[in-house]
């Protein structure tokens, strides 16, 4: 009982009302997204922001329900966990039905479940049990073996047999825990140096077409020399990106206005709830409200690499980092995409894109960090 | 145990996060803010703008009379995507009251981009147009049958008399020339192609509305924008009245029948033309829907070309209607007064010799009332030659010039700029420089264009301009500019008059000889006392056959009401072909309008006789 007290006096409170802020406008965009100016209701289940609004209250109770489990559970469970999710990602193209090409996603009955949105969570209690246990200390590069290959295992599923390369890239969101437990900065400025390299590369033209054929599927390839400028393609290609741009330049200062935007009403730019919701946020919002939700994300990762910092074990600090590195990632990705800096990548905006599986695992992510966090005073005695 | 050595890390993490929003939001500033071309591009996706069409202004007659109205039509409408697979081809066909040869040609059409630019498989195309309500009653019936086929109302014109074609014109498709000129116009739209529809296109056809819809990625049409908020209503067009008189108008086409010709009237102290009647015509019904087309073509390929409209564009020598201003301006410029007397035979008058029975020598009155050729030529002859010729022939020149202007002021030789009569020609008083072409500067003497003395020769006239000639003498010295519009305040402006600058006292001396024309002389058959008409008969040498039958009237003769000009081509006297015509014309409106002025026949006893 008294412990129990604890825990609830150790909550941060500040992180799951930024959480459930951005998931609430989420909410709202998505039912702006679908609204088609027809009066269906927010919480009418015949449309997507009435299913959200479930996947939304099961969210809190989950988050609720993962407070109470004992944090130790997941130090113990961690590898069984892993091992568990590697199975079922293995599993699941032979399950799945494909959904534009991807082969992600388990039916049952009329809710689809995405598995690879969950292997984040689990991939990052492996890591943390792993770089927690005792006297582990990152000395030289033999010491990051076993990590990079329990990163690079789920990764290489995901992008080989399930297809779905967005979701495979971030899992380079692990960088960041590796980085902070003493992995040398330069891996990460090298990929950066790499990628500006091939950018200038591609641009200058001296990389032959038959070698992006190998290593890029023909869209992909599309879609970075679109993005490049190096190939104008607007009704192909570079639809949805300029339909997005359109989309999001349209809303000027202070946006068209809530459930008032033409661009993702009439569905000009396609996936406009999910992949694509930002743009409902830049058209009926505005320079104002697009920025506000870019401020608000930037406190909510802030606070939590304050959360991490304040952990007393490697266990929680790595897996805080690796919570910052996968919420980063897909904030970086999707909102780069929809603004035309980055080449299109399929993954959602975290706690806006419409989706069970997506809400549910950074649900999954956030509250076993939060669990964590509570705890960490009793870690003293 | 924590590991501190890498602490100053976290700085570099949280600066990675804000640099990363910082740079969107720069992004974003760029895009929304500095940027403002993507608003016009969004609205160009989303929103469709659809015409709202303006009803068309109707038109009246001087009593209220309904002549052009608008009826609704049809046009079958077809969203090719919302056909099912297994549309019932046949069943369409069957209820288009059409074979499927002519629907997969008319589907192939539809389809076809370059020639249809509008088409989409999502939004409405026109499957058949201009379809009376009983053409479409079939389909009607069984339309529930048919998934993506709708039928949508328009309006065409409608006619309540089989007359006035000219006068009234017609409405069709804009051409591409219509589009370039006025930005107003969008492909598909009506206006008025001539007449008083293409005079008064502007205020007839009002203001089309327009509704924004939007419009989704397919192109389908998902209802009106913002609840209607840019929405701007149709204004309908604005009605018109006309000065014209149905009755006169249809009694005057009645009369002329089958013959080629025209009339005109036009009620004198106003200006107003109270007929305009041009023969042959058509049904004004003819040029509407979709027969407009093949009907049109066939009244072009038309040998009598009746879709000249004669009583403004057909030009003829005025003949001896002429003469009458021949007096007038013979008397104001003092070449003779109301006594001179001339001989109608012997050397005097040769080369023009008289074919009439009357006695020798004749006065002015006598001269009119006989129609008196050698008179006429005598006096035209004293007229120019009165200052000699001078040299060069330069005394005789100036009288010329002075004749003519003086002529020229009845609105002779000119259009009536000032006027909304569209299609109007000018005819022609010849000037000096046509005979200078002719003769030579000095090679041409009174005697060389003695043929316009009596109206034949070089001069030419429209029959409106006969008509305002008529009023002009009714209203004894000046005319107001004749138009189509009642009641017209602009017409009642003070530059709308045109004075003749010629003494009232010398128009009473030719009212009287056109009284007796009536009474005595060549209109004297077909007379109707009661109504004072004053007249001059015409007959014009036609080189290509028989001669045209001109008359001029008015009546009645000091309160004048109604002034006339008839012109049948190829019957010819004028005394026998139209001024039976004026004369009834002038029967009917005044026993229509003014029945209180019909002079009891006793009382025309009183009336000085000779």
């Amino acid at each position: 009982m008294n412990q129990r007290n604890n825990i609830w006096s150790g909550v941060d409170w500040i992180t799951i009302g930024l959480f459930f802020l951005l998931a609430i406008f989420g909410w709202m965009n998505i039912y702006g997204a679908g609204y088609s100016f027809e009066q269906t209701s927010i919480f009418s289940f015949s449309n997507r922001a009435g299913k959200q609004f479930v996947w939304l209250i099961t969210a809190f109770v989950l988050g609720f329900c993962l407070l109470m489990i004992d944090e130790k559970t997941y130090d113990i469970l961690g590898y069984w966990l892993y091992g568990a999710t590697i199975i079922v990602l293995i599993i699941t193209p032979f399950l799945a039905h494909d959904i534009k090409g991807s082969l992600s996603w388990i039916s049952f009955g009329s809710v689809s479940i995405q598995p690879a949105e969950f292997a984040k969570c689990f991939t990052a209690i492996a890591i943390a049990k792993y770089m927690g246990r005792y006297g582990y200390r990152v000395e030289s590069w033999k010491d990051l073996v076993v990590p990079c290959v329990m990163i690079v295992v789920p990764m290489v599923i995901i992008m080989v047999l399930q297809k779905e390369t967005g979701s495979a890239l971030v899992f380079a969101a692990f960088l960041l825990p590796l980085y902070r437990q003493g992995m040398t900065g330069k891996i990460m400025g090298g990929g950066v140096v790499l990628i500006i390299v091939f950018v200038v590369v591609l641009k200058l033209g001296w990389i032959p077409d038959s070698a992006m054929d190998k290593v890029f599927e023909p869209h992909q390839k599309n879609r970075i020399e679109v993005l490049l400028g190096i190939k104008e393609d607007p009704t192909g290609a570079g639809y949805n990106v300029n339909q997005s741009l359109i989309a999001i330049g349209s809303g000027g200062l202070t946006g068209k206005g809530y459930l008032k935007g033409t661009q993702t009403k009439m569905k000009f730019v396609p996936e406009q709830d999910t992949d694509f919701i930002f743009c409902t946020v830049g058209e009926e919002w505005g320079f104002l409200g697009s920025t506000a939700v870019l401020l608000i994300y930037m406190a909510f990762l802030l606070r939590i690499i304050t959360i991490a910092e304040r952990q007393r074990d490697n266990f929680s600090q790595v897996y805080a980092y690796s919570v910052v590195g996968i919420f980063f990632v897909h904030l970086m990705i999707n909102v780069g995409m929809v603004l035309g800096l980055l080449p299109v990548i399929g993954i959602p905006l975290p706690m806006f894109s419409y989706g069970g599986s997506s809400l549910w695992g950074f649900t999954l992510l956030l509250f076993i960090l939060l669990r964590l966090d509570a705890s960490r005073i009793n870690k003293l005695h | 145990m924590i590991n501190d050595t890498y602490y100053k890390r976290r700085f570099v993490i949280a600066g990675i996060v804000i640099f990363i929003v910082a740079s969107y939001i720069v992004r974003l500033f760029a895009l929304q803010v500095i940027d403002q071309s993507r608003r016009v591009k969004a609205d160009n996706n989303a929103l469709v703008r659809q015409p709202v069409y303006a009803s068309r202004g109707l038109i009246y007659d001087r009593n209220d009379s309904l002549l052009v109205f608008n009826q609704p039509i049809y046009e079958v409408m077809m969203i090719m995507n919302e056909m099912t697979p297994n549309f019932d081809t046949l069943g369409f066909c069957e209820a288009m009251q059409m074979d499927t040869a002519a629907y997969n040609q008319r589907i192939a059409q539809i389809s076809n981009v370059r020639k249809n630019r509008g088409f989409s498989k999502y939004t409405p195309q026109v499957f058949a147009g201009q379809l009376k309500k009983e053409d479409i009653g079939l389909l009607q019936e069984r339309l529930y049958n048919f998934p993506g086929i709708s039928i949508r109302q328009r309006t065409l014109r409608d006619y309540t008399y089989n007359a006035a074609s000219h006068l009234l014109g017609s409405v069709g498709e804009v051409n591409q020339m219509d589009l370039e000129r006025d930005s107003y116009y969008q492909q598909g739209d009506y206006s008025g192609r001539d007449g008083v529809e293409k005079q008064y296109e502007v205020a007839l056809r009002g203001i089309n509305g327009v509704e924004v819809l939007l419009r989704d990625n397919r192109g389908r049409i998902c209802g009106s924008y913002h609840d209607g908020e840019l929405d701007r209503p149709a204004v309908a067009g604005q009605n018109l009245k006309l000065g014209m008189d149905i009755e006169l108008q249809m009694l005057a086409e009645e009369l002329i029948g089958e013959n080629i010709g025209s009339a005109v009237a036009i009620e004198p102290q106003t200006g107003e033309i109270l007929a305009l009647a041009s023969m042959p015509g058509w049904n004004p019904k003819d040029l509407v829907g979709k027969q407009r087309g093949n009907n049109y073509m066939t009244l072009l390929q038309d040998s009598k070309k009746p879709l000249m409209n004669r009583a403004t564009q057909a030009m003829y020598p005025p003949g001896s209607t002429f003469k009458i201003l021949q007096t007038l301006v013979a008397l104001h410029q003092g070449a003779i007064t109301p006594a001179t007397l001339y001989p109608c035979n012997g050397p005097q008058s040769t080369p023009i010799k008289c074919t009439h029975h009357h006695g020798s020598p004749v006065d002015l009155g006598m001269a009119i009332e006989q129609s008196c050729n050698p008179y006429y030529w005598c006096v035209f002859r004293d007229l120019l030659q009165m200052d000699g010729y001078g040299k060069n022939n330069r005394a005789f020149r100036h009288r010329y010039e002075l004749w003519r202007t003086d002529i020229m002021r009845f609105g002779l030789g000119q259009k009536f700029e000032d006027s909304d009569v569209p299609n109007q020609k000018s005819g022609s008083v010849p000037s000096t420089k046509l005979y200078d072409r002719f003769y030579g500067k000095t090679g041409w003497k009174a005697i060389t264009i003695r043929s316009l003395s009596i109206g034949q020769g070089e001069i030419l006239v429209t029959p409106l301009q006969l008509a305002n000639q008529a009023a002009c003498i009714a209203n004894e010295g000046y005319y107001i500019t004749p138009h189509l519009l009642y009641n017209d305040s602009a017409y009642m402006q003070p530059d709308k008059r045109h004075e003749t600058g010629i003494d009232a006292t010398y128009f009473k001396i030719v009212k009287d000889g056109m009284e007796r024309v009536m009474l005595n002389g060549t209109g004297r058959w077909h007379n109707i006392p009661k109504w004072h008409i004053c007249g001059k008969t015409g007959t014009v040498q036609n080189p290509h056959g028989k001669d045209h039958a001109i008359f001029i009237a008015y009546a009645p003769k000091d309160n004048p009401k109604i002034a006339v000009a008839i012109a049948v081509e190829n019957v010819g006297f004028g005394a026998t072909w139209a001024c039976p015509i004026a004369v009834k014309m002038i029967d009917l409106y005044m026993t229509k309008h003014f029945p209180e002025m019909a002079d009891e026949p006793e009382q025309t006893d009183d009336e000085p006789e000779k």
